[in-house]
């Protein structure tokens, strides 16, 4: 046989055209969708056209986005977090209950919450790791014990169901500035959890797309037994990943502990799966391996201005859901219709 | 490069020395008493029946199966290679049939993975260098002689034939010192495994060590120097590719004494 000659590689000659390689990213469906949301409101809702509003809706797309963002991270590293709705109640009431029952500065019950928010995703990590379940068995499991939990130890230190008010205590007003306060920018009122949520997106985006960080999360999303031939370190990324989950809880709970004054024990359950139809919509595959930080956020965005768009063209808000679930699946076959056109190219 | 008589070991150190393996599962002895040697620079093939064991011996090799018994010299040290990374580290790069490769990775990603470039260390955070990888990346597959047209493609939707290219230069790419290659061809169509083997090809002038496992007697007495035939795990011989009949080795592997009326397929 013949030695061959060097091939030419000049990967310049046959790059793709660039509509091929933008209908192949994975938010392209959660784009057409926030386009296609924006515009049915527009016409149906005169509220809707106010700017006065736009803070309101990105105000309900926030709360979800800041979580959105990780669960997207995570689900594109192969894993699931059923627990997550609860843990953002945990760590709130971690927070509050920490400060009121011991009496301390309200920052050190916000610090003590943040290791145990960062403990949860950890401890969902190894778990995983550790028993070989798949991660819908193990945070199914999380989730009931923290749900049982936040009702058993809000009771057992207030007598109730939701956390005592400690906004009498020593740091309450700096810590609501930084986790509850809002700017005005022009006639907009903007939650400052709008620039986090920004921020995480921003983050999240540059490390899953520049990072080696971001190779490693596809590569064990992708096939882990194959990242790990090659070196990657599968289980690390994994309890990383969770980790990042419990950070955006830890996050979204403070706001909601400064923003209300207390915490409500019941709260949060069901949002698990709204984080992950967000990043869903925004191209995520449940298998893993696939996805986007950006689209998770373009899908957390859908969610507020349908949320918010539902009241203001006066529909009966008791059709959200519904609403919702549809969005889920037309965002889903509009993700793989587009991917198969793009793959014909 | 002048191939070594593989009888001359004083001659030069082998790259790879195997003494007395054997291996067990449950009820099947796999491997038993089986001597190997892999002489720097050569091409070697191991070939036998289905179940003969030549699975059970690369993985054994490369860290991924324990030997019972028995022990092997890699560049000259004796190694107990607890798993495919840690035999990776020494420099055996392996390519199994089931491609680790990750599909939504580009090109340049996959053949970086586990060691990629940087431009600022930051921990997990570390900024890639993408333009010093795919510089590297394009002189890499260039060298192997692996065609791919674009290397900002996700692996996704290439070929077999592509997908094993990538998967052999990155064996071939970061200084290993023998690469192990088990069926490399077995899952593709015939201009594919044409493009492989041309690759590995490529490897010999490069005086990159292979060590390979084929059922295809063909590709065997094309690319490589030796043959090491297995039979019910047992090592039934060597021989020189360019001093053997394809009849012999085929009653080698079969085991029959009288190879006349087999005809080489
Ligand atoms: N993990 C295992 N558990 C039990 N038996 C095994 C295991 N791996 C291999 N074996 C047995 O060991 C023997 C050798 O298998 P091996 O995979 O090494 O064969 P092979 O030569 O690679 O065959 P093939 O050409 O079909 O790939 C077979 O009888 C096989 O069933
Ligand atoms: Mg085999």
């Amino acid at each position: 046989m013949a030695v061959v000659a060097p091939p030419s590689t000049d990967d310049r000659v046959t790059h793709r055209s660039v509509t091929a390689t933008l209908l192949s990213r994975p938010e392209i469906g959660a784009l057409l969708g926030v386009i296609i949301i924006a515009v049915i409101f527009l016409a149906a809702a005169p509220a809707f056209r106010s700017v006065d509003n736009i803070g309101t809706i990105l105000y309900g797309s926030s709360t979800i986005g800041l979580m959105a963002v990780p669960v997207a991270l995570l689900m594109i590293g192969g894993e699931f977090d059923l627990s997550a709705g609860v843990a953002v109640t945990t760590s709130g009431l971690a927070a509050a209950l920490l400060s009121w029952n011991f009496g301390l500065n309200v920052w050190l019950g916000v610090f003590l919450a943040l290791l145990i928010s960062l403990a949860i995703g950890a401890f969902n990590g190894w778990l995983l790791h550790a028993t070989g379940l798949p991660s819908f068995l193990v945070t199914l499991g999380t989730f009931f014990v923290l749900q049982g939990v936040n009702l058993a130890v809000t009771r057992l230190v207030t007598g109730g169901v939701s956390s005592n008010t400690i906004s009498d205590m020593q740091g309450w007003n700096s810590a609501k500035a930084v986790f509850a306060s809002s700017l005005k920018i022009g006639p907009v009122d903007l939650s400052i959890t709008v620039l986090y949520w920004v921020l995480f997106t921003i983050v999240g985006g540059y490390l899953l797309l520049r990072t080696r960080a971001g190779n490693w999360i596809f590569a064990a999303g992708g096939d882990a037994a194959a990242a790990r031939a090659v070196g990657v370190p599968v289980t690390r990324t994994k309890v990383l990943l969770f980790m990042g989950v419990g950070f955006g809880a830890w996050l979204t709970g403070m706001h909601m502990l400064f923003n209300y004054n207390n915490v409500q024990s019941g709260a949060g359950i069901g949002n698990e799966f709204i984080y992950i139809i967000a990043a869903v919509i925004g191209g995520c595959l449940l298998s893993g391996g696939y996805g986007s930080v950006v689209g998770a956020s373009l899908g957390a965005l859908i969610f507020g201005m349908t949320q918010l768009g539902i009241s203001y063209a006066g529909w009966n808000p008791d059709w959200f859901k519904t609403f919702l679930g549809a969005m889920l699946l037309f965002a889903c076959v509009a993700n793989v219709y587009v991917k198969k056109k793009a793959d014909q190219r | 490069m002048e191939q070594m008589n593989s009888q001359d070991a004083s001659v030069t150190e082998p790259m790879l020395k195997v003494e007395g393996i054997s291996k067990r599962f449950g009820g099947v002895q796999a491997l038993q008493d089986v001597d190997l040697q892999v002489d720097t620079g050569e091409h070697v093939a191991l070939v036998g029946d289905n179940g003969a064991g030549k699975s059970t011996l690369v993985k054994i090799l490369t860290g991924a199966e324990h030997a019972d018994d028995g022990s092997f010299w890699f560049a000259g040290e004796e190694r107990h290679f607890r798993s495919p990374l840690e035999a990776r580290r020494h420099g055996i790069e392996t390519v199994y049939q089931t491609l680790a490769l990750a599909d939504h990775l580009d090109v340049v990603a996959n053949l970086f993975l586990g060691r990629e470039r940087y431009l600022l260390r930051l921990g997990p955070f570390s900024v890639l260098n993408r333009a010093a990888m795919k510089t590297e990346a394009r002189a890499l597959l260039e060298r192997t002689g692996v065609q791919i047209p674009d290397l900002g493609a996700m692996i996704m939707g290439m070929s077999g034939g592509q997908r094993q290219g990538v998967a052999i230069a990155r064996a071939a790419g970061w200084g290993s010192k023998m690469i192990v290659l088990d069926e490399p061809t077995a899952a593709l169509g015939v201009q594919e495994t044409a493009k492989v083997e041309e690759i590995i090809h490529t490897l010999k002038d490069q005086g990159v060590t292979v060590l390979m496992v084929s059922h295809n007697l063909r590709q065997v007495f094309d690319l490589v120097d030796t043959i090491w035939v297995l039979r019910h795990g047992r090592m039934v011989g060597a021989r020189k590719a360019a001093e053997v009949r394809p009849q012999e080795i085929v009653s080698m592997i079969t085991g029959a004494d009288d190879a006349s009326g087999l005809e080489f397929a």
